[in-house]
């Protein structure tokens, strides 16, 4: 009891210094001085409410924790069902969900369709980034670099060469790829928080490059009017540019901005679905077995003939290639695209995604980006305290599923 | 076959002022069974990780199958057929057992990524093959059933047999065992006894063994080094180490 209390006493404590900072007061400006204003009372007392309530749960933690046991959980194993009748209805519900995803932007709003397409970048991120981290046990804190030099490459491509986003598609992850390749070098040898930093001070360094190259990369105003893509060669805007047909010219149909937003939606789907089937075919290689035992023990790796250099490059290179993907669709979305786009913020809520969803997997990768970019959306009220509900969100997750929303599942391998 | 599979000369490895293997001298033949024994600190996993490549060593040359190693990093090593196990056992534990046998086989697979995309014949044949590979040794340390397994899962005396089963799916010419048969029950010894014995007469292969267990070691060695504090004490057939005096009094005057 008397350790609770201090505890309890504690934490109350960090609650209300923190509180006070973040909630109480704020700064406002007036004229030229900057002052700093109170909150009003009735936010003074929800402080206090939230103060009162971490103290009274840390007192009476360890009878929390007993009745929070005493729920029964749901086994989500018995809702799968047999392995034989999952076989059978895989394909199909494969095919639905695909067919799902390429009808449903025709029914719903602009508003989500653009929302979609965003998750699906997401998703794309964390997948490429999942095969570094969850795979390969690499922590990288810079990731959001390879997502830049992709929007990047497209970007200036377009801008000095008149290159088209289809071509710039596998240009950008091929030179993502060799970023990756670049950065994996100097870091073979470094692991753990030693790693961490060194890729966190890359993703800092490409950014701050690409502030500070005015001349080339447009300095902190960005590129702006990047070319959307095209439907072999026929354009989504209401005039055709000149020697191009518009898309609905060519097909003698009303123009409407809505048709852009879903077809660069559905060019989200197609790459998502093409990541996914890359991805997962990788992680069947003897490549992707190879990262994992990396992760697993580098030094049994060793002894037993696996060059880790080739593994941890070729985990960094294809974990870059995906970001280099998805940053050119990005830069190709958004239409304008700034270093703004890629501070360490970014880095880490991809990296929250893979760890949210379940190292290493896909299913959980999928869920966890949608969770991420959609809870924000829903609580838009609340975007002042966005880092505050995620802080929460990872606080939550670690005490009630430490291994992620799915953590992974071995496959099962038929031995013939 | 009268060249040495594996000759050692004068093998020193010193860290700082610590001399932990002070001119060492090993040969192993074609298909024999040679152990290393000696107090704890004696050096023993020293002289094996300055052979696998893990340490380069301070002095000394290693010849395998009438090559050099210096120079060679632990994994090229491993390539040549020189494998061995770990004093702790060291699996990929959250992968399957099949799992394990099958990232051993890496470097006898096609790695390259789009023969795997594509799934091409000769990557299909590959992974045939490895997988066959990778069921037969499961199938001779008896751990098939627990295939789709999570190596971390196993029993301890499990793990231990996994370890070297998936030593020999790589297809070694030496095998290097240090203390397989710590925290065995005496059953498991004696399965791991005769697993070794069958490794030499019928697989072929030689075995360097590091081991406490005297009874295991004299039983099946060819020929036996004692180290003490990283200087060899004596060496010979089983029978003659055993009447060693020098040997005597340092196990004696161990315990
Ligand atoms: N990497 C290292 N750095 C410093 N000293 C080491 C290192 N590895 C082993 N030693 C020392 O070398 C000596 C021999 O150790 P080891 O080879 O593990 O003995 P054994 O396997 O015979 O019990 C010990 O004194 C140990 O502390
Ligand atoms: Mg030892």
């Amino acid at each position: 009891m008397r350790g609770s209390l201090y505890n309890a006493v504690f934490a109350a404590g960090i609650t209300l210094v923190l509180a006070c900072l973040m909630l109480g007061v704020r700064l406002g400006a007036e004229g030229t001085t900057l002052t700093v204003y109170g909150a009003g009372a009735d936010r003074w007392e929800w402080i206090l409410a939230g103060v009162g309530l971490v103290f009274l749960s840390q007192l009476f933690s360890t009878q929390l924790g007993r009745l929070s046991s005493r729920i029964p959980r749901p086994d989500l194993g018995t809702l799968k069902p047999q392995e034989a009748t999952w076989k059978a209805i895989k394909p199909w519900l494969l095919a639905a969900l695909v067919v799902g995803l390429l009808v449903w932007p025709f029914m719903v709003s602009r508003g989500a369709v653009d929302l979609a397409t965003l998750t699906l970048i997401y998703i794309m991120l964390g997948l490429g980034l999942n095969i570094v981290v969850g795979l390969a046990g690499l922590l990288d804190l810079g990731y959001v670099a390879f997502y830049a030099v992709g929007a990047y490459t497209y970007a200036l491509l377009s801008e000095y060469f008149g290159f088209s986003f289809w071509a710039c598609l596998p240009i950008a992850a091929l030179l993502a790829a060799a970023f990756g390749f670049i950065l994996g070098f100097p870091v073979l040898r470094l692991r753990g928080d030693y790693l961490a930093i060194v890729t966190l001070g890359f993703g800092e360094m490409i950014r701050i490059l690409l502030n500070n190259w005015t001349s080339i990369t447009g300095g902190p105003n960005g590129i702006s009017g990047i070319e959307k893509p095209t439907l072999f060669g026929l354009e989504f805007s209401r005039r055709a540019s000149e020697g191009t047909q518009t898309f609905h010219e060519f097909f003698g149909i009303e123009y409407s901005s809505g048709q852009k937003v879903i077809f660069l939606y559905l060019i989200a789907v197609l790459l998502v679905i093409v990541v996914i089937y890359l991805i997962n075919r990788l992680m069947r290689m003897p490549i992707g077995r190879a990262w994992e035992a990396l992760r697993e023990d580098e030094i049994a790796c060793r002894s037993l003939g696996l060059n880790r250099t080739v593994i941890k490059l070729s985990a960094f290179t294809l974990g870059a290639s995906t970001a280099g993907f998805a940053g050119c669709f990005f830069a190709a979305r958004q239409g304008f695209i700034s270093p703004e786009s890629f501070i360490f913020i970014e880095s880490a809520i991809i990296l929250a995604i893979v760890v949210l969803g379940g190292m290493g997997s896909q299913i959980g990768v999928i869920l966890a980006a949608i969770v991420m970019t959609v809870l924000p959306e829903l609580a838009r009220e609340f975007s002042d305290y966005r880092m505050l509900m995620f802080g929460l969100l990872m606080v939550v997750m670690m005490r009630w599923r430490p291994e992620g929303l799915v953590p992974m599942k071995r496959p099962h391998l038929e031995l013939k | 076959m009268s060249q040495l599979l594996l000759d050692v000369n004068e093998l020193t490895m010193r860290f700082g002022g610590l001399l932990a293997v002070n001119s060492v001298n090993l040969s192993v033949k074609h298909r024999q069974i040679v152990s290393i024994i000696g107090p704890n600190g004696a050096g023993k996993t020293t002289v094996f990780n300055c052979l696998s490549g893990f340490y380069i060593p301070t002095d000394g040359s290693v010849m395998f199958n009438g090559q050099q190693l210096a120079g060679l990093k632990d994994f090229q090593i491993s390539r040549k057929g020189l494998v061995r196990t770990f004093q702790h056992v060291r699996l990929f534990s959250k992968m399957t057992v099949i799992e394990n046998m099958l990232v051993a086989q890496h470097r006898h697979l096609n790695t390259n990524l789009f023969a795997g995309m594509f799934k091409t014949p000769a990557y299909r044949r590959l992974e045939k093959e490895a997988m066959d590979r990778a069921v037969y040794w499961l199938e001779e340390v008896n751990l098939l059933q627990h295939a789709n397994r999570a190596a971390g899962n196993l029993a301890y005396g499990q793990q231990r047999k996994l370890e070297i089963a998936r030593c020999m799916s790589t297809q070694p010419q030496l095998l290097l065992l240090d203390e397989p048969a710590a925290g065995l029950n005496p059953n498991e010894t004696k399965e791991l006894d005769q697993l070794i014995v069958r490794l030499r007469d019928e697989h072929e292969i030689s075995i360097l063994l590091i081991e406490h267990d005297m009874g295991l070691v004299m039983g099946i060695s060819d020929h036996i080094y004692v180290i003490a504090q990283g200087t060899p004490l004596a060496e010979g057939s089983p029978d003659e180490v055993k009447q060693n005096p020098d040997v005597i009094k340092a196990y004696l005057g161990e315990s």
